[in-house]
């Protein structure tokens, strides 16, 4: 029988509004990484997707060990992020940036493919028609690549309800703090006899 | 229109070298595909940046590379009618229309939208998606959307050769329209000779990258006369249509003319094949063709074994096409008076253009 204990509950909650979180504060920063991979000449193009892409072939566990080298109270953005009163590692923040920039790549991949199927004589027809670079963004690309941007949202949104190396290492696994679904299937499973409460928590 | 320009642009294979200046209202640019027609129109557009020269439109310098002057595209006021029409597929008709009309400032916004929809009868398309349009339609709202964005100049490029023939000349009374009734500078771009004559007064004959000459679009039509295939065709422009027994009576000028074509009201364009134009050098009695009028004839060109001569009748201009013996036996000379018989059949209506 499938029964839930608050701490259950509270794990799907946690789940919920970190990939909610991460998939929403990702797609601004996706979109313009994509619209940068597809129309803007820049230099290093290689180079930017690249590091783009490095969170997709990377361990999470590594993600998790950068991204606490960087917001750690040490690190070059932790110790900032610091004086500004902000904590990050192992609070519900940093399991949201983990989830952010774990699926980030996953949410580019999608919408990129997208932006690259839209016929660029649309694009040339808005300019001769008097329309901006930005006034063609939003009104011929951003329509013609919505399906792909939900695409792309969906896929982070389950990537981030899955996510746990970089969530372990960045935020810890403090129930009812930062404690995902997957991680109190983790607990349970290191607890003897706590088999059947991880099939519970994965709703089995 | 004003339009001086200088471009050159190498793409290895193929070198785009162009200078010219056009001061008709309409002009054409034609050619064999592969001539750099396109080139150049994505160059004036902007859409591509030559390699050096200077593109000038009414007085306004649009690209200069010695200056370092490259105005964008959405600067340039530069209307483009795409040969697939290129209309936006999640708009409705409406807003693709007034796509360009919406980015116009108020104070260039020389066209009213509704005598436009008027003119190209787009009322009963206005809420549809562009999606379910056939062919003919779309092609006639990208025109639409084109000209209000009210451009001072509009670049056509072959936007009919992706339509049958039928359907091309559907259009043809639209697009007649339009630029009769708002005074916009058109550049055709074509590799059609009927319709570089229907479009353009003044035509530059492109070849390989190059202007290889620049000539009046009758002129380029008459040349067809010896080097094309098909020969020379006239364009003859009739009214008043009325059925006439089995047959159709219609006015050319002052002269009546007898067709097996029914005519629709107001001006109807047909064709008459130069080489179906029989002529006689003393009025026959009894012919089987329908139509026999005299004329003058006002001249003779041609060579080789194909002789234009044309022909004044009651004023009108027509070319028939015969062989140099022909002309020997039948003593053909300039103000000399002939018969051309011309049958019924032998005229094909192109369109009509309602009132």
């Amino acid at each position: 029988m499938l029964t839930l204990s608050p701490q259950d509950m509270q794990a799907i909650w946690l789940s919920a509004r970190v990939a909610i979180a991460a998939t929403i504060i990702s797609v601004p920063f996706g979109f313009a990484a994509a619209y940068l991979l597809v129309f803007v000449r820049v230099p290093a193009k290689a180079m930017l997707e690249g590091l783009i892409n490095l969170p997709l072939v990377l361990p999470p566990v590594v993600v998790g060990y950068l991204l606490l080298l960087l917001f750690g109270q040490s690190g070059p953005l932790g110790g900032l992020l610091h004086s500004l009163g902000i904590r990050v590692v192992f609070t519900l923040t940093g399991a949201v940036i983990a989830s952010a920039v774990v699926g980030f790549p996953l949410l580019v991949r999608s919408i990129r493919t997208g932006m690259e199927d839209i016929d660029k004589r649309y694009l040339q027809a808005s300019r001769t028609l008097g329309a901006r670079w930005w006034d063609t963004l939003l009104t011929i690309i951003l329509p013609l690549s919505g399906r792909a941007v939900l695409a792309g949202m969906t896929l982070m949104f389950a990537r981030s309800l899955g996510e746990f190396g970089a969530t372990i290492i960045l935020a810890g696994n403090i129930p009812g703090v930062t404690q995902t679904i997957p991680l109190a299937i983790y607990e349970y499973t290191n607890t003897p006899g706590g088999d059947r409460l991880a099939r519970g928590a994965a709703g089995q | 229109m004003n339009l001086d320009v200088a471009l050159r642009k190498d793409y290895g294979k193929f070198e785009l070298n162009v200078e010219f200046s056009l001061t008709a209202r309409h002009c054409g640019i034609f050619g064999p595909s592969g001539s750099g027609k396109s080139t150049l129109m994505h160059l004036l557009a902007g859409l591509l940046k030559p390699d050096e020269g200077r593109i000038m439109l009414a007085g306004r310098t649009l690209f200069d590379s010695s200056r370092n002057i490259n105005v964008p595209p959405e600067e340039r006021r530069i209307g483009v009618v795409f040969q697939h029409s290129h209309l936006f597929p999640h708009m409705s008709v409406r807003r693709n229309l007034l796509y360009g009309w919406r980015r116009t400032p108020e104070a260039e916004r020389l066209i009213n939208p509704e005598a436009l929809i008027r003119v190209l009868q787009l009322d009963p398309l206005l809420d549809r998606g562009v999606n379910s349009l056939s062919g003919g339609e779309r092609q006639r709202v990208a025109l639409g959307r084109t000209v209000l964005a009210c451009p001072r100049l509009i670049l056509m490029d072959e936007p009919l050769s992706g339509l049958d023939e039928e359907l091309k000349y559907q259009i043809m009374p639209y697009l007649k329209k339009v630029f009769s009734e708002f005074d916009v500078p058109l550049l055709f771009i074509s590799h059609a000779l009927h319709e570089m004559r229907l479009m353009a007064e003044e035509v530059l004959v492109f070849e390989a990258g190059v202007v290889r000459e620049r000539l009046p679009a009758e002129e380029l039509a008459r040349r067809s006369l010896v080097t094309g295939s098909r020969g020379y065709a006239n364009l003859l422009t009739l009214s008043a249509p009325q059925p006439h027994g089995d047959l159709w009576l219609y006015q050319w000028g002052k002269t009546p003319l007898i067709l097996t074509e029914p005519g629709e009201g107001g001006d109807n364009v047909v064709e008459l094949a130069a080489k179906d134009i029989t002529l006689f050098k003393r009025h026959p009695e009894a012919s089987s063709a329908r139509n026999l009028l005299p004329c003058r004839v006002a001249g003779l060109f041609g060579v080789g074994n194909r002789i234009g001569v044309e022909l004044d009748c009651n004023g009108s201009r027509l070319i028939c096409q015969i062989v140099p013996d022909s002309v020997r036996e039948l003593d053909i000379h300039e103000g000399g008076e002939v018969i051309a018989v011309i049958k019924a059949s032998a005229f094909r209506r192109l369109y009509s253009m309602n009132n």
